[in-house]
């Protein structure tokens, strides 16, 4: 287990003030200019070596990212963008991070912008977090009144930092969508290449990163790469944010070891799986876009991104959603299904299109009302919407439902004849409608 | 994708008060020169907390204000589900029931809807005071299941949980936010089992 000492986000249940003076006491900003002295070369080579991987999902390594941004600054301006839109169900850690430790995200607004050449930043959050962005607004107006940033502050790096807000769309959390919406525009995502390290916000130099890979940052600085690069495993480095939900005995947050056994990560933090691990059905471990594992499975993996990628799934953001023996699992991932058609931007035709079908056709499977040979059907239509779109809310919409089926399979088949049974019907209308 | 459309009975006329005035203000100057259509969300969202939803006189009120065309607000206005593009309930309910908080009974909490306010979602109430909705995760996935009311998340709730809430409401008091359960935050119940010494 991760020792308190060793935990970055010391005030995440908000058991202390979110405010600057308690911040500092945790550590915060502490050195900050002597960390902007290494110069940015030497902050991004120290992120590279950290290992932190992006923390909103994907698991792109950071440092690597930061170094895409032009060396120089020429005539367009450079821009930092923060992903705050957190809307991946089950996960709910940035959020803690925003209204309780609001300051670790400041000042690593301040050194990534630095260590980008950005002399301004955006925060994009979720619309309905109003009291998370009230409670960010606090500390970032703290921090430009005790001249942490803005223009001539302590730091010697004139920095503007805004909080931006959304409006409810699951979309605009992909990063080329969130700055459409950003620009005030509808948020639709953009077709890549061109990348935003070329091309992004107001057609400058930008990078997207989650809240969670910008808070770490300070933390990494001040300790060094070698401390992050230690916790965890070689290329699954670091502490990480774990949102732990569904049917365990004790909810919660917490902040681990990447690679923390799935099995000790719920029995020791959330009280255990409701009526013991052997009542354990599946988990979905990283959030609704990855597939769901089995309890087999669960049994023994290591939460972190190449373990469970190993066993065709994924760490997504880490939001582990728990499902015990009572769940009626495709219930569960048909109503995902019904979240991947209402939040698709419509403009691709497959994840248009395919994200009604797939739920249409989910809907009829959850009463059993369908043909076995729509299973293969399904599949199939998974597999052409995956990677025939323009962002990956197609490839997330796809997954759910081919792990559903990969494990699942006979019990879809169990309630078709149940369902035959009972109405004594032949065989269910085709899919395709 | 959610088809949404502009009401058909909409006031004659919009315009931002004093104080919301200087407030959109403020949200333009965030953004670079000649950017101010970056503001249209919160211009937006500023006017919908004026006058309880998004009305067309106040798109076109926005559209000159930030000097768009009409369409790109009106995009905008249709796009994000936040809006309310028609008028709503003094307490508007939105239920998550996306697949963390179903799992730990959402159900219940819809039917609580369904009994103090409407059968049906969308709908105000006999007393105007309260419209439902169904919503899609809210990210307080761990203190599901949940549910937004104004500015504020109630968490941790059953369904005698959220009766009780919107008694309160419909009664002029002011329920607690937050967990419902003796919960601070997301820690686990019962205390933190990490972070403790600090606790
Ligand atoms: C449909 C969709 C939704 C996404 N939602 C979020 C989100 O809410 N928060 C987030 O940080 N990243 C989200 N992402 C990932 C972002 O596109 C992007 O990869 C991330 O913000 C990069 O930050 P990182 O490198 O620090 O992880 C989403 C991606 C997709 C395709
Ligand atoms: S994959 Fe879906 S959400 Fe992404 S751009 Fe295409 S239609 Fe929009
Ligand atoms: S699923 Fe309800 S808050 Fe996330």
């Amino acid at each position: 287990m991760l020792a308190d000492k060793d935990r970055i986000f010391t005030n995440l249940y908000g058991f202390q003030s979110p405010g600057l003076a308690a911040a500092k006491k945790r550590g915060n900003w502490d050195g900050t200019k002597k960390i902007l002295e290494l110069g940015p070369e030497a902050i991004v080579d120290i992120m590279k070596k950290s290992g932190l991987r992006g923390r909103g999902g994907a698991g792109f390594p950071t440092g690597l990212k930061w170094s895409f941004m032009p060396k120089e600054i020429k005539e367009r301006p450079h821009y930092l963008v923060v992903n705050a839109d957190e809307s991946e169900p089950g996960t709910c850690k940035d959020r803690d991070i925003l209204r309780h430790d609001p300051h670790t995200l400041v000042e690593g607004c301040l050194i990534a912008s630095f260590a980008m050449r950005a002399h301004a930043a955006y925060i994009y959050v979720r619309g309905e977090f109003i009291r998370e962005r009230e409670a960010l607004q606090r500390a970032v107006d703290e921090a430009y009144e005790a001249k942490l940033i803005g223009k001539n502050n302590v730091h010697g790096w004139d920095f503007d930092l805004y909080v931006h807000h959304g409006a409810g769309a699951y979309i605009c959390g992909e990063e080329t969508a969130l700055l459409e919406s950003l620009e005030g525009k509808k948020g639709q995502p953009r077709l890549k290449p061109p990348f935003p390290a070329n091309v992004g916000l107001y057609g400058c130099p930008t990078t997207v990163n989650n809240v969670e890979s910008i808070a770490v940052a300070p933390e990494i600085l001040r300790r060094g790469a070698e401390w992050f690069a230690g916790i965890g495993r070689p290329n699954n480095t670091g502490t990480k944010v774990f949102c732990i939900s569904g049917h365990v005995n004790k909810p919660c947050n917490v902040e681990e070891e990447m690679g923390i056994p799935l099995k000790e990560l719920i029995e020791r933090h959330a009280g255990g799986v409701r009526g013991g691990w052997e009542n354990l059905l599946a988990v979905i471990p990283g959030g609704a876009s990855v597939p769901l594992i089995p309890k087999s499975i669960c049994d023994s993996v290591l939460m972190d991104f190449d373990s469970l990628k190993a066993v065709q799934s994924g760490l997504g953001t880490a939001a582990v959603i728990v499902m015990d023996k009572s769940t009626d699992v495709v219930k569960a991932i048909q109503r995902l299904a019904y979240f991947y058609k209402h939040e698709s931007c419509g403009q691709c035709t497959p994840c248009r299109e395919g994200t009604g079908w797939m739920w249409r056709v989910m809907t009829r499977m959850q009463k059993g009302d369908a043909t076995p040979a729509e299973i293969d059907l399904l599949l199939e239509v998974t597999k052409q919407v995956e990677g025939h779109t323009i962002c990956a809310l197609g490839d997330a919409a796809a997954w759910p439902i081919q792990g559903l089926i990969r494990h699942f399979r006979p019990e879809i088949e169990r309630r078709m004849a149940e369902y035959r049974n009972a109405s004594g019907r032949a065989a269910a209308p085709l899919a395709a409608e | 994708m959610s088809l949404r459309r502009l009401a058909e009975q909409q006031p004659a006329s919009f315009a931002f008060n004093a104080e919301n005035m200087a407030r959109v203000e403020k949200e333009i100057t965030k953004y670079p020169a000649g950017r101010q259509a970056s503001a249209v969300i919160a211009s937006l969202w500023i006017g919908q907390e004026q006058e309880g939803w998004v009305t067309k006189p106040m798109i076109e009120a926005v559209a000159k204000l930030l000097s768009m065309p009409y369409i790109r607000v009106l995009e905008v206005a249709t796009f994000y589900t936040m809006f309310n593009l028609e008028p709503v309930g003094t307490h508007l309910v939105q239920v998550c029931t996306t697949t963390p908080c179903w799992l730990r009974g959402s159900d219940d909490v819809v039917k609580a809807c369904k009994k103090h306010i409407h059968e049906k979602q969308h709908t105000v109430s006999a007393d105007g005071k309260f419209s439902w909705m169904e919503v899609e995760c809210l990210g307080a996935c761990v203190n599901a299941p949940m549910i937004q009311i104004g500015k504020d998340f109630y968490e941790d709730l059953d369904g005698p949980a959220t009766e009780e809430i919107l008694r309160d409401l419909r009664e002029g008091r002011q329920p607690k936010t937050g967990p419902q359960n003796d919960r601070h935050s997301s820690e686990p119940e019962g205390g933190p089992t990490t972070l403790k010494e600090k606790a």
